[in-house]
């Protein structure tokens, strides 16, 4: 690979994730964006250019970003605006520094998703002649997905359970996360049946949230902050699958292979298994979190559930997985990737208070696109 | 620093009112296999792919991943942006920044949108603040016609003027052959067209089209290997102004007059007016073809209407303005800003056929949308 500059997250900012949060989205994305100045020393001034995440869908507003333009200090700024995850939105902002073109970036996302009807929304993502007309939203078709994980290794509703269990678990340790839960297998067993083989407890919950990174092209992150406070994008890789769900295998992870595979070649990384000491994965459901965890080569396919089981992807496990509680205990839908990379920016720096994991050095974050991850994004953030 | 990047291939649909015969996923299609041979590539040739259009028109969400098959993004990098009516020009300037950044060398980027299956002033008018503005800013024609009833107060234009620019655009039309709306008009027919919201009248506006475009950007080396005459970029620039439509300056374009100066200065372009040799720019209404020409620093505030009445950007003027027939004979929103950055790379490749302009160097290519927002690329036939 040729010579590319170094990218650094040089600040972070969140609001707390909640569900019928005071405040419009605009309010949101402003507090998110004030903390992350904050967070890296710096002021608007210092910004060259702004990256927003929204959804007209989900904000009930066509051209969304309009509205949080002010809140994100992007008046008299250039400014773009990708649609999606979080993770995404941090993939185009690192896109325009290494272009040359621009040097310290906002990226803000936002969600509201206590204003919006979450089934209309995402049934709006299947095609309209056809899967739409069959009521699929985001949660039918997960629950499809969990089924066809289920039938394809031999797998218990109990398992996926787990990690519900263990995710909320992880959430009493973040001030910031919207459900923090002490529960138990039965208590998701017991929770009411929303599509099956899915519980309450195994879905993410609609939550409203903003979060803001700051990124700097290593001059600048340099000039700018200290640098305890910088945490390098060292690889990223993105990939789409097929559209229709019955064009894939929904227990086949191929697009997510192919992101994480670029992303580790980007950063360098032969060996994930050994080489990552923390992951936040897309975990809008409990079962994905096992499932991506395979795409992602952390463990052989089939083989999710079991590691699980084993506590490896527990709070002082082998491999911590979602150690702020993840997507299980708060899931802002555009802010949900990037969330995870603020989380892991915190634990890098060795701020993630009540929850710090010793000597975490290299971080994943994956986030989704899509309905039953289509479309897969990677990174892999380093100190 | 990053790579220099050229656009090495175009492709469009024929924009029409209705385009019955295709959907959505096939106007894609269509334009990506035109920019595709255009370029002499394959999907194969493509590393990454930015798409781009407005949710509440065709209302799907996630049109990134709806559109696949006709984007030829399977098991290929693939995300959206949108940002209102500039999403052309935010795709182009996606495409360039993504083959720019080094992360990929060949990238496909693609605008769209079909409008006959939307109500797009019903969606437009959800752009503003549902508390504030949102009664009193509905639809585009509105604000548009309050500014060039203030220009026209200040500086003396009339409704001539913007006629003049009306029937110079529809009759540039008649040599596309993609053009959506090709009719030859007089100033006299735009004068005495419907009126809609004065002083903007039927034949002033634009139409809402079908259709979709398609650019392929590359990297510096992949470029000069692929392409015997890349449109190279030299710039991308984005001015975005307050949120709220009552907090803006209505008398002059300050997001254009700042992107436009700030473009020019990396560019290196001191007299615009002179340098330029061709411009496809965004403009939703003729009253804009009158005003913005002082945005652009062609001549000082309230010039525009002289040089305008002295025939300056005709075909065959001092500096031709949108040989395709611009945005007021085609607008498939999402592709229309894209379809300027198309327009005049065609213009640099010599591939405009009968609208082509003798020997073009360096185009001027605009966006506009949102709340009063601009975009604007600078082509040239040199490296920069």
């Amino acid at each position: 690979m040729i010579y590319m500059e170094r990218v650094a997250i040089i600040g972070v900012g969140q609001t707390k994730y909640e569900h019928g949060k005071q405040g419009n989205f605009a309010e949101l994305v402003f507090e998110a964006t004030s903390k992350a100045l904050q967070d890296a020393g710096i002021t608007r001034d210092d910004i060259d250019n702004v990256v927003t995440v929204s959804s007209d869908f989900w904000d009930g507003r066509t051209i969304s970003s309009m509205a949080v333009s002010d809140a994100s200090g992007a008046f008299d700024r250039d400014i773009t605006t990708v649609e999606g995850d979080g993770t995404f939105g941090a993939l185009y902002g690192m896109m325009r520094i290494l272009s040359g073109s621009f040097g310290v970036t906002i990226v803000a996302s936002h969600h509201k998703g206590s204003e919006s009807n979450m089934n209309i929304i995402t049934n709006t993502a299947f095609d309209p002649l056809v899967e739409r007309k069959l009521g699929l939203d985001a949660v039918s078709s997960a629950a499809m997905q969990a089924r066809r994980y289920m039938s394809k290794y031999g797998l218990s509703e109990e398992q996926f359970a787990l990690v519900s269990v263990k995710n909320h678990g992880n959430a009493m340790r973040n001030p910031l996360a919207f459900l923090p839960m002490e529960i138990t297998v039965e208590d998701v067993m017991n929770s009411r049946k929303v599509a099956d083989p899915l519980k309450v407890l195994d879905c993410s919950p609609v939550t409203d949230g903003a979060c803001t990174l700051i990124l700097a092209a290593e001059r600048q992150a340099k000039k700018l902050t200290r640098p305890a406070k910088c945490v390098w994008m060292k690889g990223v890789g993105h990939c789409s699958d097929a559209y229709r769900l019955g064009d894939r295998d929904l227990a086949d992870t191929r697009a997510l292979k192919d992101a994480a595979k670029r992303a580790y070649a980007m950063a360098g990384i032969d060996d994930p298994r050994r080489q990552i000491d923390v992951a936040e994965v897309y975990d809008a459901f409990s079962y994905m979190e096992p499932l991506w965890l395979e795409g992602l080569g952390i463990c052989d396919d089939g083989k999710g559930c079991e590691y699980t089981e084993r506590g490896y992807f527990e709070f002082g496990g082998k491999l911590p997985v979602n150690v702020s509680g993840g997507r299980l205990s708060s899931n802002p839908v555009q802010v949900a990737g990037l969330a995870g990379m603020a989380e892991c920016v915190l634990q890098l720096r060795g701020e993630a208070e009540e929850r710090q994991l010793d000597g975490a050095k290299v971080a994943l974050v994956h986030g989704i696109n899509g309905m039953c991850g289509q479309s897969h994004c990677v990174w892999i953030l380093g100190k | 620093m990053g790579k220099r990047v050229g656009i090495i291939g175009v492709g469009q649909t024929h924009h029409a009112a209705k385009r019955l015969d295709a959907s959505g996923v096939e106007l894609i299609a269509e334009a990506v296999t035109r920019a595709l041979d255009d370029a002499e590539l394959t999907i194969k040739d493509i590393d990454a792919v930015v798409i781009g259009n407005m949710d509440h028109f065709e209302n799907i969400n996630y049109v990134d991943m709806w559109a696949i098959d006709g984007l030829g993004a399977f098991m290929k990098p693939v995300f959206k942006v949108t940002t209102g009516g500039t999403t052309g020009t935010t795709v182009g300037a996606c495409g360039y920044y993504q083959a720019a950044s080094g992360l990929f060398d060949v990238v496909l980027a693609v605008g769209w949108e079909k409008n006959s299956e939307s109500d797009t002033q019903a969606a437009i008018a959800t752009c503003a603040s549902p508390i504030l503005e949102r009664d009193a800013f509905a639809g585009a024609i509105g604000p548009l016609a309050t500014e060039y009833s203030m220009y026209m107060k200040a500086f003396g234009a009339t409704e001539e003027d913007s006629a003049i620019v009306a029937a110079r655009d529809r009759n540039n039309a008649l040599n596309n052959p993609y053009a959506h709306s090709r009719q030859a008009v007089t100033v006299e027919d735009v004068m005495n067209s419907p009126m809609l919201s004065y002083p903007i009248k039927f034949l002033d506006m634009c139409p809402r089209s079908d259709g979709s475009c398609a650019v392929i950007f590359a990297s510096e080396e992949k470029a000069k290997k692929l392409c015997p005459k890349p449109a190279w970029v030299h710039t991308s620039v984005v001015r975005h102004d307050y949120t709220h439509f009552g907090d803006l300056e209505w008398t002059f374009m300050p997001t254009l007059e700042r992107a436009s100066a700030r473009a020019y200065k990396l560019a290196g372009i001191t007299d615009p007016l002179n340098e330029f040799d061709v411009a496809e720019l965004y403009l939703p209404a003729s009253t804009c073809g009158v005003k913005w020409m002082d945005s652009l620093w062609f001549c000082d505030h309230g010039g525009a209407p002289e040089l305008i009445r002295k025939g300056t950007f005709n075909m065959d003027g001092q500096l031709p303005i949108n040989p395709s027939g611009g945005v007021i004979s085609t607008n498939p929103i999402g592709a229309t800003a894209l379809i300027r950055i198309a327009e005049g790379a065609w213009q640099i490749m010599g591939k405009s056929g009968a609208r082509q302009i003798e020997n073009v160097r360096k185009a001027l290519c605009t966006g506009f949308g949102g709340c009063s927002w601009s975009d604007v690329m600078i082509l040239g036939a040199d490296l920069p």
